[in-house]
């Protein structure tokens, strides 16, 4: 049963909640439409005073120059062996860990447990972590990028209660027909767990394609560091200050410019937001997941 | 009698490991992974108190005792750094803590569904945006005839490097921090709205109770619990402004606000020099009080309500 009874206050107010929240989504898709646009613009548009939003006159300088850049593509390929390797390992580690956690009959189990939530919340830092990289001889190898972050324990934990929580008759059932843990994992417990399985490749693969820093820290040689970092020096390196040294600058082509720039941006962006709609699905269901046992 | 219980426990451990040696042997690697990347780091550590240096490695070098820690406290940049981490997670507190549990709110108050999603789904995006393209972002429209400064001068204000300003710095940084995280943190407000009976609105209804009252007096009790859990663990978290963002957002003009602890271990420790004892010391020390500090606020959390993080 519904009633009508708005007030003049709740009108007010209702027209409060959907002016705000339309000025959040402006506050979001306005400064995107401004670097798309400015991306296929020439430089005079460009520099003209005001808002660019949308596109009067078009110049696809920017991309060309994007696509001449080896380094950029270099970059892109790297980012997608690290994301595929990073996550690819993510997901066997997470499961071979959560499996064995989710066994009530475990000897210790809550030592295990506490062993690895302490890593949640203490770590050695970052210069003992960067020497242990060194000492173990992994400089500027892509598994500078993909092990030291391998597992998380909030995934690895969520995994785990999702395990814990499917029927153990069918496991009972399957050991009965003589089978063993490594095949219940894969046969049984995996094809179950497949929308978890999903919200932990996405989350591990989202992190990868958008990591830079432990690049920074661990790849020396240029050919083989990712986009993200790629896209620093171009990006950010290059704007700090542009009228200070402008002695090297002035040999520099006009169209290592914004418009490059935001060319950059574009293509880095373009895979997440093709999957955006699987991203967004399953990353409220982490979270939620997350949250429910805290 | 303690001595007659480990064998014991033992010998459990030995008949459950024959009984589920697939078991064990797929857990090896996982439990080796947590022992290398975050145990052996805890190890190396150590180096905070010895005088580390490479040709002695971790357990060779010399002791000094808390030297560097002394050093540190004493030093010019340990009121700056530490000032510049607890204004900056102060200013994250303050603003980016109440800002999703307001758009939660707001959102809940749609009927609309479809705008309801629209705005949900456009609000998510930034989450997904690497931090570095977030910061391209920041840096090209703080530039000179950039987007903010067309928008500064469009009300009548003048074109500035605002990043080259250290009385900007905060104020860029929280702000599009909060942008950034704002749509996706509303996700677990709102499933703590969808748990509210919907009976208590109706009868609130019935009562002629208006959106804003009832807002007041059924949707905040309801959500409160889920407010209070999150608040306690931001105090927890105090201590800890991750050093990324700051590393691409600032430069040299503006290190008087924007240096923090964790971007002073990377500069001094990776990046400028390589004072390895030295920085991991600062950056033990971050840890410490952040450990601290979470374990007060878990206590804290247990005490006001019944939750707590472990």
């Amino acid at each position: 049963m519904k009633i009508k009874n708005r007030s003049v206050s709740d009108r007010i107010y209702l027209t409060f909640v959907y002016v705000v929240l339309s000025l959040l989504c402006a506050s979001i898709v306005l400064p995107m439409m401004q670097v798309l646009t400015v991306s296929v613009s020439p430089v005079e548009v460009i520099n003209s005073y005001g808002f660019h939003l949308f596109p009067t006159r078009f110049d696809f300088s920017g991309y060309r120059e994007v696509f001449r850049n080896s380094l950029i593509w270099t970059a892109y390929g790297n980012t997608i062996f690290r994301t595929v390797l990073g996550t690819a390992l993510t997901v066997l580690l997470t499961f071979m860990g959560a499996y064995p956690l989710s066994k009530k009959s475990l000897p210790h189990r809550p030592f295990w447990t506490a062993l690895i939530v302490f890593t949640m919340f203490f770590s050695g830092g970052l210069i003992p972590s960067y020497m242990l990289i060194k000492n173990l001889g992994l400089m500027n190898s892509v598994w500078s990028l993909v092990l030291p972050g391998a597992v998380s324990v909030f995934l690895l934990l969520i995994v785990r209660n999702f395990i814990s929580a499917l029927p153990e008759s069918l496991e009972e059932s399957a050991k009965i027909d003589g089978a063993g843990e490594l095949y219940i994992l894969w046969k049984i417990i995996m094809p179950l767990s497949m929308p978890i399985l999903a919200t932990v490749s996405l989350y591990s693969a989202v992190g990868h394609w958008n990591a830079w820093f432990d690049s920074m820290l661990y790849i020396r040689d240029e050919h083989k560091q990712v986009l993200q970092l790629i896209l620093r020096k171009i990006v950010i390196e290059g704007t700090i200050d542009p009228a200070a040294g402008g002695g090297t600058d002035l040999i520099e082509k006009p169209v290592n410019s914004e418009s490059m720039k935001m060319a950059t941006l574009v293509v880095s962006i373009l895979p997440i937001i093709c999957v955006y709609p699987f991203l967004q699905k399953y990353f409220v269901k982490g979270t939620m997941l997350g949250s429910v046992k805290g | 009698m303690s001595g007659r219980a480990v064998p014991h426990k033992l010998s459990l451990l030995w008949t459950n490991y024959k009984k589920n040696k697939a078991i064990y042997w797929m857990a090896l690697p996982v439990v080796l992974y947590f022992l290398v990347f975050k145990y052996l780091p805890m190890y190396g550590a150590m180096i905070a108190f010895k005088d580390y240096s490479i040709g002695k490695g971790i357990w060779g070098s010399e002791w000094v005792g808390l030297q560097h820690f002394r050093d540190f406290f004493e030093s010019y940049y340990f009121w700056r750094i530490l000032k510049n981490t607890l204004v900056l997670s102060f200013y994250q507190l303050l603003f980016g803590f109440p800002a999703p549990i307001l758009l939660a709110l707001l959102l809940n108050e749609l009927k609309n569904e479809w705008f309801k999603r629209s705005v949900q789904t456009v609000s998510y995006i930034p989450h997904f945006i690497s931090i570095v393209v977030i910061c391209g972002m920041v840096v090209d429209f703080s530039a000179r005839g950039g987007l903010f400064n067309t928008i500064i001068t469009f009300f009548g204000g003048t074109d500035t490097a605002l990043l080259s300003d250290p009385s900007n710095f905060r104020t860029i940084y929280t702000a599009s921090s909060i942008w950034q995280e704002l749509g996706f943190s509303t996700i677990i407000y709102l499933a703590a709205l969808s748990g509210i009976n919907p009976e208590l609105y109706d009868a609130a209804r019935v009562d002629g109770a208006s959106r804003l009252r009832q807002v007041w007096h059924i949707t905040l009790p309801g959500i409160m619990p889920m407010i209070v859990i999150l608040l306690i663990l931001r105090i927890g978290g105090l201590m800890e402004i991750g050093f990324e963002k700051i590393i691409l957002l600032y430069n040299p003009n503006v290190y008087d606000t924007a240096d923090v602890i964790s971007s002073f271990v990377y500069r001094k420790g990776i990046s400028e020099s390589a004072e390895f004892s030295y920085t991991t010391a600062v950056g033990l020390f971050q840890s410490v009080v952040n450990f601290i500090l979470l374990l007060g606020a878990n206590r804290l959390s247990k005490a006001v309500s019944d939750n707590k993080l472990f």
